[in-house]
């Protein structure tokens, strides 16, 4: 019982959409999308289709990732290459539909750009400097297929890598997954391989599978939009990484946020369930395995894999020391392998096309690409996939597009409120693990604001600061009163009355924090403030009682 | 969402999980999406079904920020305060809200019809400044227009 047959079909119907015999027209349904009112411009598609009389099909698709140019509405013609329209207006629709579909006149000027091809001046759109430097795994469906649509999917490659991982042994996977270095996208960047290992070696039953999509970091949506536009790729991850590691029952801890993803992620397990590919047997291969949706209840600390577990288990989200590691002693005691989803979605390409040609992309210790959240002053914000070790002038500048407004750059923020705030002279730093630790920030989960002249280093450290102070779940010390303590401190500088000896209580202060903490949102809290001062400390120094600097010149 | 609490309807939403512990959260969150808000006789009926004692079921409601224990406006507002809307203005935008409403975050107006929130962060960080009205997104809201999104003056 394969699904070779459907996958057939699948292709079948999926050529149909991209060389079709009647127009096909996409239309990109995710929040972002939502939020600059695609449902009112899918409504005027409607309309004008049926005004002119225009025989089209309309699907859904995801995100892109160009949210600046959103709304985004793709069409093909027979014969014809996709083109994708961007920002569209409820009120250009039905022009666009008469001139194109019915006229033939391709309309540039509304046009971003042509799929593969420059098309009657209209530019290739992987050509475009926001495209060309990307490199697409984890996003390889993202806005190009239909997320409620499994046909699509599976023509796309889909549950291939899960179908030769059905033929592999379970630890041949795994060696798969360490040979191709594959590291933890949720933000520590553990290697995936090696703690798949050590959750298969424990001898206790039942093990369990946690899809981590938590996504708390303020300023970070790449979880969300991978799950609002390919949900499959990253269910398809969690089966293999079950049928490794021997577990029988998977949860996806979503936050209640993210109305959309939770909706599109329902609609695939029923896809999953109808094709066999969950419950008992699956595929007839003698692997069972079930999938549950748990919904957050708006804790950040949940995001972490101990409090998280605790949250499932429906009690306090409050974390607790390690070891014993999820792998050993997890949900309910038993052994529970986490991961992110970006790190899932990753999973099955790598069986698919070999871990050669997935650590073909990267640099020596970060393989393949890591998305990211570009948002705050640039231009192009949106949601990009870029090789690990690119510099980050080459994310603000060549794909970004720089800063807004023609202002300065005075510093990228990555990582949240566990990273820190690198300024203009780190601007030639490569993005992956190593790089951005030695810096003092984090590559975190993938959160990038780029802050300009305008933006205060002090308040955006208290920006930061404030979260966490608010997010910690008080139950050690060093985080509930330390972090309250060092944000007082760092009010009396943003009001101009700082103490001058206090720059050094908020260094030694956020050290004892960092040490001391017990989960890693106590041990990040201080990196804001101690990348700020590090960079910055011209702006604490001006924030100091300029009677107490008089005072102390007396001295 | 119904105001009218009956035992009836309680046991209506209990009967959807299992009585087991795990049950907590999702019974927390369905009553919450039923009634609009966490009273204290819904509580109670919850760590019965699930028999546990009162206070741990309220030590868990209070532990996350989703629980509400007050009733809510008809219509909730949710402000997003992720970084990106923070960096581009979200504050100047819930205070405009606050002005018009004429109450403050986390507050309802005296006739129940708008409650004013923040959110975290919505994660359509490059619509900054975003706000959420009931399940409708609004992008790139500034100060001047947030008013409107509201109606009437
Ligand atoms: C305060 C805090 C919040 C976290 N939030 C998330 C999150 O939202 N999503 C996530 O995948 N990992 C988050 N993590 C990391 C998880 O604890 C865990 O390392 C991760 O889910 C493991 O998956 P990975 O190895 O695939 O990265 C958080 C950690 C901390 C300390």
């Amino acid at each position: 019982m394969g699904l070779n047959s459907l996958r057939k079909e699948s292709i079948h119907e999926w050529n149909e959409v991209l060389n079709p015999s009647r127009p096909q027209i996409f239309v990109g349904m995710s929040t972002c999308g939502e939020a600059s009112g695609v449902v009112a411009v899918n409504k005027a598609i409607q309309d004008g289709l049926e005004e002119h009389g225009i025989d089209a099909v309309v699907n859904k698709t995801g995100c892109l990732g160009i949210c600046y140019c959103e709304p985004l509405v793709d069409i093909i013609k027979p014969g014809k290459p996709r083109i994708s329209y961007r920002s569209v207006e409820k009120t250009n629709v039905s022009g666009l539909l008469k001139d194109y579909i019915l006229d033939d006149n391709p309309r540039p000027d509304l046009a971003l750009g042509a799929w593969g091809q420059e098309f009657k001046g209209i530019p290739d759109l992987f050509e475009l400097d926001f495209m060309k430097f990307q490199v697409r795994i984890a996003l390889r469906n993202a806005g190009v297929i239909n997320p409620e649509n499994f046909s699509h999917y599976l023509a796309r490659g889909g549950y291939q890598g899960f179908e030769k991982a059905l033929d592999m042994d379970p630890e041949e996977i795994i060696a798969e997954i360490e040979k191709a270095g594959l590291r933890g996208r949720g933000g520590a960047g553990f290697p995936t391989g090696m703690k798949w290992k050590l959750c298969r070696k424990s001898r206790n039953f039942p093990k369990y599978l946690i899809c981590n999509a938590d996504e708390g970091d303020p300023g970070a949506f790449m979880d969300r939009s991978l799950l609002e536009s390919d949900p499959h790729s990253v269910l398809e991850g969690m089966l293999i990484g079950a049928y490794a590691i021997g577990c029988s029952r998977g949860f996806i801890y979503i936050r209640a946020e993210y109305p959309l993803a939770i909706k599109r992620l329902k609609i695939a397990l029923e896809h999953m369930k109808r094709h066999h590919l969950l419950g008992e047997n699956i595929l007839g291969s003698g692997f069972s395995f079930d999938i549950e949706i748990r919904e957050g209840a708006g804790a950040f600390v949940c995001g972490e894999e101990t409090a998280l577990m605790k949250s499932i288990e429906g009690q306090r989200g409050t974390p607790y020391s390690r070891p014993p590691f999820p792998a050993q002693a997890g949900l309910w005691g038993k052994p529970t392998n986490i991961n992110n989803v970006e790190t899932w979605a990753n999973v099955p390409v790598i069986l698919e096309k070999g871990a050669g040609w997935f650590n073909r992309h990267g640099t020596e210790k970060s393989k393949g690409t890591k998305t990211f959240a570009l948002a705050g002053k640039v231009n192009n914000t949106g949601l990009i996939e870029v090789p690990m070790g690119m510099t980050l002038e080459k994310i603000v500048y060549a794909i970004g597009g720089g800063v807004c407004d023609g202002k300065e750059l005075k510093a990228v923020q990555t990582g949240g409120p566990a990273g820190g705030c690198l300024p203009l002279a780190k601007l030639g730093l490569t993005v992956d693990y190593e790089s951005l630790a030695e810096a003092g920030s984090i590559m975190g989960s993938g959160g990038m604001i780029v802050l300009d002249e305008d933006d205060s280093m002090l308040e955006t450290a208290r920006y930061f600061l404030a979260f966490i102070q608010e997010e910690s779940c008080g139950k050690c010390v060093p985080c509930r009163t330390g972090t309250r303590q060092m944000l007082a401190i760092l009010d009396t500088f943003i009001k101009g009355r700082g103490k001058p000896q206090d720059i050094e209580t908020l260094l030694s202060l956020g050290d004892s924090i960092k040490k001391t903490s017990l989960c890693g949102l106590g041990q990040a809290a201080p990196n804001p403030v101690l990348t700020t001062i590090n960079y910055f400390r011209g702006e604490y120094e001006k924030g100091i009682n300029p009677k107490l600097l008089r005072a102390k010149a007396h001295q | 969402m119904e105001r009218i609490l009956d035992k009836s309807s309680i046991d209506e939403v209990l009967k959807v999980y299992p009585a087991r512990r795990d049950s907590l959260v999702r019974l927390l969150q369905a009553m919450q999406s039923k009634f609009g808000y966490l009273s204290e006789e819904v509580m109670l009926a919850v760590a019965d079904y699930l028999n546990l004692s009162p206070s741990s079921v309220y030590s868990v409601a209070t532990f996350y920020a989703q629980f509400k224990f007050k009733p809510a406006g008809r219509h909730c507002i949710k402000v997003c305060y992720g970084t990106a809307c923070h960096v581009k203005g979200a504050g100047k935008v819930l205070t405009e809200l606050e002005r018009k409403l004429g109450i403050k975050k986390g507050e309802t107006t005296p006739d129940r019809e708008y409650t004013l929130e923040t959110e975290a962060c919505f994660g359509s960080c490059a619509l900054a400044p975003l706000v959420m009205i009931d399940s409708e997104f609004y992008g790139r809201v500034t100060p001047d227009s947030a008013p409107d999104l509201i109606g009437g003056d």
